[in-house]
This record gives C-alpha cells, structure tokens and sequence, in this order.
C-alpha cells in the first residue's frame, strides 16, 4: 500500500484529469484555483497514506461533492450575446473560405450530398411507413384481434365466433367490426360488365375507422343483406357521372343494393378496397351450407377489429381474451388457437404475419435500412472531418490570431461547427436533387415498394430535412471544431509544424484499405452481375422469342380470338400454348415408357400445330403435329432429347424414338417428333426431361401471335381492338416474350440496381478518405518536397515519391477484395444457376481500373501541385 | 440577521483563523480543527463555511503566493476582520454570562 515518496512528482502520479475538467467547468473562476490547490494538496496526501487508486477515487468524489450552489458559475449570458454577435462573422469567414477553397468545399458538399440522399429517402421512408393508418382518429384506441392456429402459425385473420364472442361476452369493449376478405366477382350494370373487388364488412365498420361516406347513411349502410358501399373511384367506373346511391347492381349471381358512397381511402392504410359488402351478406349464404362458417377454429378468412374505450385497460381486455380462449380451446379436440392483440398503427411495420390484409413491411428490414442509412452518413461525416483536420495547418492561423484577439474556446468552436453546418446545407441542396432522382427509382425497383408508399413531400418533412441537415453538419463539424478551440494560439503562431494532427496514422492506411475493398467488392459485384444479367435476357434459350406477342385468354374461346387475330394485317402467324416457358412457370406429369414401373415426372406443355415453326424449336426427327379436330382424343407426343436419355428410347436416337408409345394422365401417346433441348425453366434450372402435347382451342392458357409491323402503338391498339369484341369485361393482358423474360430476371436487375448504388455510395465514401489523406500527407511534407526540389528532384520522381504509397494501399486492397468476389460469384452467386456464361476477366479488372483512375487523378492532381510549388516560396516563410 | 449570530462550527472556524494568525488557508484550518475537536473534519464542510464567513464580513481572504506544492494553486489566506473579532467577543461575553449564572453547586454534581 504505501508508495515510495518519489512517485510523487511521476507522470502517473496525477488525479484523473477529466475530474479537474469538470471541476473548470462548474467551478466559479475566482473559487477555481483555491479550490483545485485544496483538492490537489489532499490528492498528494492521500496518494501517500492510502495509494495512487484510491486518492484518485477520493479525488473523484471531491471533485463531485464540491459541485454546490456557491461553487458553481452562473450562466454568462455576456457570452451568448457575443455568439449572438458573432454569427455574422463566422458566416462571413466560413462563406469566405468556402469559395477560396472551391475543390475543397466541391469535394465536401458533393461527398455529404450524395450519402445525405440516402439519409433523406430513408426519412420520407421511414415517417411514411409510421403514418400508416395514422388518418383514423381513433387509431389509438383500435386493436386487431390477432391469432395462433393449432399449427402455431401467426395469423392476422380470426374466426367469426371469436369476434361475436367478444362483440356479447366481454366488457370493456365500445365496438367490434369483423371483415372477410375476398369479396369480388364480375359486376353487371345493365349492357356493361366491370371486375369488381373489396372487402366484407359489418355495419360497426364505419363506425370504428375513418372511412366517410359522400353519399348514404354511415349507420345503416352496411347493415341489410345484400348492400354494398362503393368508393367514389369504382363508382365513376360503374356508372360514370351518373348518381350510383340506390341503384342495384348485379354480381355473378346475386343482386347488392348500393346504399352509400365512399370517399376513396388514402394510400396510407393496410385496409385497402374498391367496394365494401355487407358482411351479413356473407351470414345469410353460409347459414344453410354448414362450411364451419362459425366454428372456432376456422381462422383463415375473417378480421376482427375492436375499439376500446379510452379508459380501457388493455392488460384487462388481453385477460379476458385468454379467458375466452381457455373455454373456447375447451371444446376443442387439436385445433386450439389462441387469441392476441395488435394495435392499429403497429400493423404496417410490426411482426410478419399470415393472412395480412395490405401491405407490410418487417421491422426488422426498417431496422437493417435506417441502420445502413446511418453507417453511410457517419462515414460521410468522417471523411468530412478528416478533410478539414488535414487542412488544419492552413486554418490554424487563423486560429490562433482569433484567440489572441480575445476569442474563447467556445467561439472557435461556433465558427467551425457554423462552417460545417453551411456546408451540409448546401450539401442539402444537391441531395434533394440526387433525392428526387433516387426517389423514382427506388419506387420502380420493385412494384411492392411502389404499393407500399408514394414517398410525396409535405411542409413536415422538408422540416425534417432541414433538421436533419442541421444535425449532419453539427456531427460533422463537432471534431473539427473541438480539434480547432484546443489550438494553442503562440504555439502556432511561432511555428506551425509543431501542431500535431493525427495521432495514429496507420488506423487511418487500415480504414483506406478497408473502405476500398468494399469499393472493389461493391463494383466488381455490380459489373459482372450486370454482364451476367444481360447474358442471360440474350441467352439463346434453343427458340426464338422476338417479336412474339403472349396474349392471356382469360377462359375466352381461344378460336374466336385467333379468328380475329387472324384479320390483322401485322400479325404473321399465330399458335396456341398453355404456359409461356423459360419464365419459371412449369406444368409436369408422371410419365411411363415401356417399363411400367418407371415412372418419372416430366415437364410438359401443350401446344398447337403452329407453335414449334412459330417459335422456330429445331426438330431433330419427325414431324410437327396433325391438327385435329376439338373431340378427337390426343395421340401424339414430341420430346425432347433429355426425355429420350431419361427413359433411354430408342438408345437416346431421335430417329428411332419416333413412333414409339408412352403414356400419361392414363392417356397412350405415340412420338411423332423429337426436339432439341431447350430451356423449359429459367436458366437457374437444368434441362429436364419434356413433352409437348397436342391440344386444340380451349379457353385456358396463351395466344402466341407473331407481329410484323412499323407502327406499333397502332398494332397494338389493333389487337386491343380485336380483344374488346370478344371480351369487353377483362382488359387485354398481352406481353412481349422479351419483356416477360425480363420481368422473369426483374429480382437480378434490381440487386444490380441496389448493389450498384452502394458501391456508388462506398467510392465516393472511399475517394473522399483517400483525398483526405492525400492532402494531408502533400501538406506536412510540403517543406520536404521543397528541398528535394531545391536539391534536383525532378515532378515526376516527386509525384512517385508521393503517390507510392496511396497506390500501394490500393493494389493491397485490390489483392483482397478481387479473389474474395471472384470467388464470392463464381461460387455463391453464380451456383444458383445451372447455365450462365463464365466471368470474364475483364469484368473482374473493370471495377479496379476505374477505382484506380479516380484515385490516380485525385492523387496525382494533389502531387503534382505540390511537387510544382515554387521550393523558395515555401521555404522563405521558414 | 446575517452577522450577528454564530453557529457553533462557524464560531470554531473562526476562532482557529484568529489562532492561527497569517497561516490560516482552507487545509491548515481543517488540519488544526481537526487536532483541536478530535473531529473527522471535511474539506468540503470548512470551505462552505469560510464561504459563509465572507459573506457575512467576518473574515476576509487574499491569495497568496504561489508554491511548487499543491501542483502550482495559490493558497486562500483568510484574516478574521473587525466584525469577526466583534462576533467572537459577542458570543464570548454571553456565554461568560451565562456561566456566572449558573450556581456552583450545579457544576459540583457532575
């Protein structure tokens, strides 16, 4: 315990410093020194009685005890008033500093900008996605009554029993409504038949939501069997201009009473419909057919929706319910279920579950989206940082005849963290552009982001972006700032070299290195997954697929349509097919050959006589085959050539499978042809055994037409024209084949969407570090250089000189990043599909050689300025 | 009212700076109360009291000289004032007064 006595004039032998800071800080300037020579006088003693821990420990608590009214220092409202004063200057100065340094604040701003994008999507995200169902005033007080069926899945539907038990059985509860989803059917208002879809709902169903009726009575609206509540934009289709309250319209079967008209519901609510139909509607159907309509456990179709009081408990309402349960689950042999609440606004973003109604969004993907928003601002804020800290030997002169004028810590610190917050309003700027761009595509990348949120401006959010702003530009501007008000004035004032900037420079090589493998993995990911993806829209697939029109029959005569195709002059050929292939849509069967018991599933697709010459498939032996009339049974079978290696017919020979039998769906068929393998899946699949089947007009399935034209809004206006005179309820559904493959790979283009954006982010992230470092390495050897020069150094040994380094750090981080995503996609990404083209190397390098040109010419700018400075004017001032 | 009473650690305090004449500094007056009472006296109790002591005029203080002890602080050196001497007295007289009230035989007892 005791310390030798001259430990104590040791370094170490000081009370902890950060205790004597606050104490600077709280303490009144006229009590200060005595109170601190007090505190130090009992630190020494007690670091001889009791050791150098525990007076450090005492010191602590002195220092904590001492914080008392008369010790503590009034608030100076003097120096606000100087802040206030100030402002002005500092804006000047900043501005002033901002234009002298043109690359340096472009460089800043464009760095901010581009992640502060980022930041701003995810604020319109974000607070559009907590607005969810926001409209209804009593969304406070409306919970779900959610579900676990006896398989412990989650549901967000429950059963009708429980809502009319809870409707009778528990107190504390205002109201109950119970909607059933699926309502909808073909809508027939005299000569004009519409597709019609919504929801059922109970008549407490206006009552507990926001939904206001322009037209009809909200309380009775719903009540009568067979009502229904159309919103004004349905309305407008059924009926046009034209007064739809108390007109009957007939759906399939049955005839509705429209008793009310609904404004439309806003994009913001998981309840989402174009008509609402009496739920009694539904009662009165399922009353004779005993479908388990009222059983307990059937928890799959309805949604029960209750209102508290505004006094309710809910600790209360969620025993009641487990009471409920516990009788209900009673009765029950193995379909128990049990029954949980979920408040209104937590359905949009809160836990995934069965049967939602509406879209959803898990919290965890907002967590993992606002979370990787937050790493690239603060990596922005970083690099901004850095840049200024680099550049402090030129601004601390500055600072330091500031402090010797009179300013304090604190002013120094207002100017910088003001210069930071001008510069990332002007980064706010360029970043509402960049924003307004990143906004479309993010809506395109996927259509349940557009189903999800429209992401539209209003005065709060521009509120938050100016907030937002202003804390990114005081986040980056704080260590500047705090770095700038420790500058000791007549230190820098004598000689600038002695300020120490960076402690530990190689953390700062380490985290260039690592932001630069990122870059790399990033970019190199996007270039080849580009490459691949292309590959595979081009991929020849064993047919053709241009200029093919896919035109749904949606249960049309197909005869009819193909007789009124026929009569375009712009389409050349036309053929039949159940599924469109090579877009993962797949039909397969079981299959036997001449051993019985081998039976194995084959793909299938019928077709008519035009497809194969339509599609140009390659028939290796046979024939196409013989159109037959609509009643004769099908006979005939073409396979391809995976099939005859499979069942091993006619030893894999096309010429000598023909006219051999096989048999499936309990039907005999005999091969009449045989084609070349072709790509019946997406690429991801491997060939598989296939058989195309004969089949006439039908009502299922495709149209296949081949349009030869010019003009082809015209053409396709004339197909749409066809369409409406053989169906004028279903709007056409026609799709280029080209197009569908496309869509098929959509998820490939939006990762490359997404992918490329982040490797955007992480080069410009990367580039803005790596200028940092440049400048400040250029900027403390500027004297070395000088002498070199003086010395007979020629710019280019001094630009290699500089710049070695730099391009050391990225070969290093090149040696990493390309192996790992080489490896990474040929392994991983690439596995998944069982065709594709090999990487190429130039896919590999092109990410690196375009990294490395941006660094070089950031480098090389830098070097070459300083290697060409006059060696006498840097050395003059010395 | 303010300067006219003394409580009782206030009248020790003050007395112990009219001992300890040009020595009396925070620590020094802790030190010797502490010696004198046999009391745990704390820093942070005196220095509140000094505090009060000013205020009310009794004492007055200065800054000394700095030293290379006490890691370079100069030291508070209180001296009691008039009104100090004043109160001591004050207080001094009542209770003398008090004592030659009290008859002998009270005291014997004990």
């Amino acid at each position: 315990m005791e310390k030798p006595n001259d430990t104590k004039s040791g370094k170490n032998c000081q009370p902890p410093r950060w205790a004597t800071r606050l104490m600077e800080w709280y303490c009144r300037p006229e009590l200060l020194e005595d109170l601190q020579g007090d505190l130090s006088e009992y630190f020494d003693r007690n670091v001889n009685s009791k050791g150098l821990t525990q007076a450090r420990i005492i010191y602590m608590l002195d220092v904590l005890k001492f914080f008392r009214l008369y010790t503590t220092r009034k608030p100076q409202f003097i120096d606000l008033l100087i802040h206030w004063i100030m402002i002005d200057s500092y804006i000047k100065t900043s501005s002033r500093n901002i234009l002298r340094h043109k690359l340096f604040s472009t460089i800043n701003i464009v760095g901010l900008a581009i992640s502060m994008s980022v930041g701003l999507l995810m604020i319109v995200f974000i607070s559009e996605l907590s607005s969810y169902d926001s409209f209804h005033t009593k969304k406070d007080r409306i919970f779900r009554v959610i579900s676990q069926d006896h398989n412990q899945v989650e549901l967000a539907s429950t059963s009708v029993k429980a809502g009319k038990e809870i409707e009778e059985g528990i107190p504390g509860v205002e109201d109950v409504t119970i909607i059933r989803r699926d309502f909808g059917g073909d809508a027939f208002i005299g000569e004009k038949v519409l597709p019609i879809s919504g929801l059922w709902a109970d008549e407490s169903f206006l009552k507990v939501f926001d939904f206001p009726l322009l037209q009809g009575d909200p309380a009775t609206a719903l009540r009568e069997p067979y009502s229904i509540v159309l919103t004004a934009t349905t309305a407008r289709k059924l009926f046009g201009e034209e007064n739809a309250l108390g007109k009957s319209i007939r759906i399939d079967t049955s005839d509705y009473l429209i008793t009310g008209v609904m404004k439309d519901a806003p994009k913001l609510s998981h309840l989402r419909f174009g008509s609402l139909a009496s739920f009694s509607t539904v009662e009165l159907m399922n009353r004779e057919t005993d479908g388990g309509f009222m059983d307990w456990a059937s928890v799959y179709m309805n949604y029960v929706y209750m209102l508290v009081p505004e006094d309710g408990s809910e600790a209360n309402l969620k025993m009641n319910l487990d009471k409920l349960c516990a009788r209900e689950n009673a009765n029950q042999n193995n379909q128990k279920v049990s029954l949980s609440l979920q408040p209104l606004t937590r359905i949009s973003i809160g836990k995934t579950l069965g049967n939602q109604l509406g879209p959803k969004l898990p919290n965890l993907a907002i967590w993992i989206l606002s979370g990787l928003a937050v790493v690239v601002i603060i990596s922005a804020c970083f690099n901004y940082t850095n840049l200024s800290i680099a550049r402090s030997l030129r601004r601390s002169r500055e600072v330091g005849i500031r402090k010797v004028i009179g300013a304090r810590k604190s002013h120094i610190r207002g100017q910088f963290i003001s210069e930071a917050v001008i510069i990332s309003f002007l980064a706010l700027v360029f970043s509402f552009v960049l924003f307004l761009f990143l906004r479309n595509q993010f809506l395109s990348l996927d259509p349940f982001v557009e189903n999800l949120v429209s992401l539209e401006l209003s005065p709060t959010i521009i509120f938050y972006f100016i907030l937002f702003a202003l804390i990114v530009g005081i986040v980056a501007g704080f260590l500047p700032a705090l770095f700038f008000s420790k500058v000791n004035a007549i230190q820098v004032l004598k000689d600038i070299t002695t300020l120490r900037v960076f402690h530990n420079i190689n953390t700062r090589k380490a985290l260039i290195v690592v932001q630069y493998i990122f870059s790399l993995i990033f970019i190199t990911i996007t270039i080849m997954g580009y490459k691949q993806y292309k590959s595979f829209l081009t991929f020849d697939l064993g047919f053709k697929t241009e200029n093919i029109l896919n035109i749904k029959l949606q249960g049309n005569q197909a005869e009819l349509l193909v007789k009124a195709l026929s009569e375009r002059p712009e389409v050349t050929a036309i053929s039949r097919s159940l599924i469109v292939m090579s877009l993962g849509s797949r039909y397969g069967t079981q299959m036997k050959y001449t051993n019985k018991s081998d039976s194995a599933q084959v793909m299938v697709n019928f077709v008519n006589e035009h497809y194969l010459g339509l599609h140009e498939h390659k028939l290796l032996a046979g024939k196409n085959f013989t159109p037959k009339p609509e009643n004769v049974e099908e006979s005939e079978a073409i396979v391809n050539e995976q099939t005859l290696k499979r069942f091993d017919i006619g030893g894999g020979e096309p010429s000598k499978a023909l006219g051999e039998v096989i048999s499936m769906d309990g039907k005999t068929l005999t091969i009449v042809g045989v084609v070349e393998d072709f790509h019946y899946e997406t690429l991801e699949e491997k060939i598989e055994p296939m058989v195309f089947r004969y089949f006439h007009y039908g009502t299922n399935g495709y149209v296949n037409a081949k349009i030869v034209t010019k003009n082809l809004p015209r053409a396709m206006s004339g197909i749409e024209g066809a369409w409406r005179k053989i169906d004028k309820v279903h709007p056409l559904e026609a799709r280029f084949y080209e197009d569908q493959i496309e869509e098929a790979y959509n998820q490939f283009s939006v990762m490359i969407k997404v992918i490329g954006f982040l490797a955007f982010l992480a080069i410009s992230i990367a580039s803005m570090g790596l200028f940092g470092m440049v400048v400040f390495t250029t900027e403390t050897r500027l004297k070395e250089i000088s002498i070199r020069k003086v010395l007979g150094a020629s710019e280019k040994k001094l630009v290699y000189l500089l710049s070695k380094g730099f391009l050391f750090l990225l070969c290093l981080a090149a040696l990493i990043a390309l192996p790992v995503t080489y490896i990474f996609f040929d392994k991983v990404v690439l596995s998944n599909f069982a065709y594709h083209e090999p990487i190429a190397l130039t896919e590999t390098l092109t990410g690196f050689l375009l990294i490395m040109a941006i660094a070089f010419v950031m480098v090389l700018t830098q070097t070459l300025k300083v290697a060409r400075t006059n060696p006498a004017e840097v050395l003059k001032n010395e | 009212m303010k300067g006219t009473n003394l409580g009782e650690f206030e009248e020790l305090v003050l007395l112990t700076i009219a001992a300890l004449m040009n020595d009396a500094y925070s620590v020094g007056i802790c030190d010797e109360l502490a010696k004198s009472t046999g009391r745990d006296v704390k820093l942070g109790v005196v220095h509140a009291v000094l505090n009060r002591l000013e205020e009310k005029g009794l004492v007055k203080s200065k800054l000394g000289e700095a030293t290379s002890a006490r890691g370079g602080k100069r030291k508070r050196y209180y001296t009691i004032t008039n009104g100090g001497k004043a109160a001591l007295v004050k207080s001094k007289e009542l209770r003398d007064e008090l004592w030659n009230k009290i008859p002998e035989i009270v005291l014997k007892r004990i």
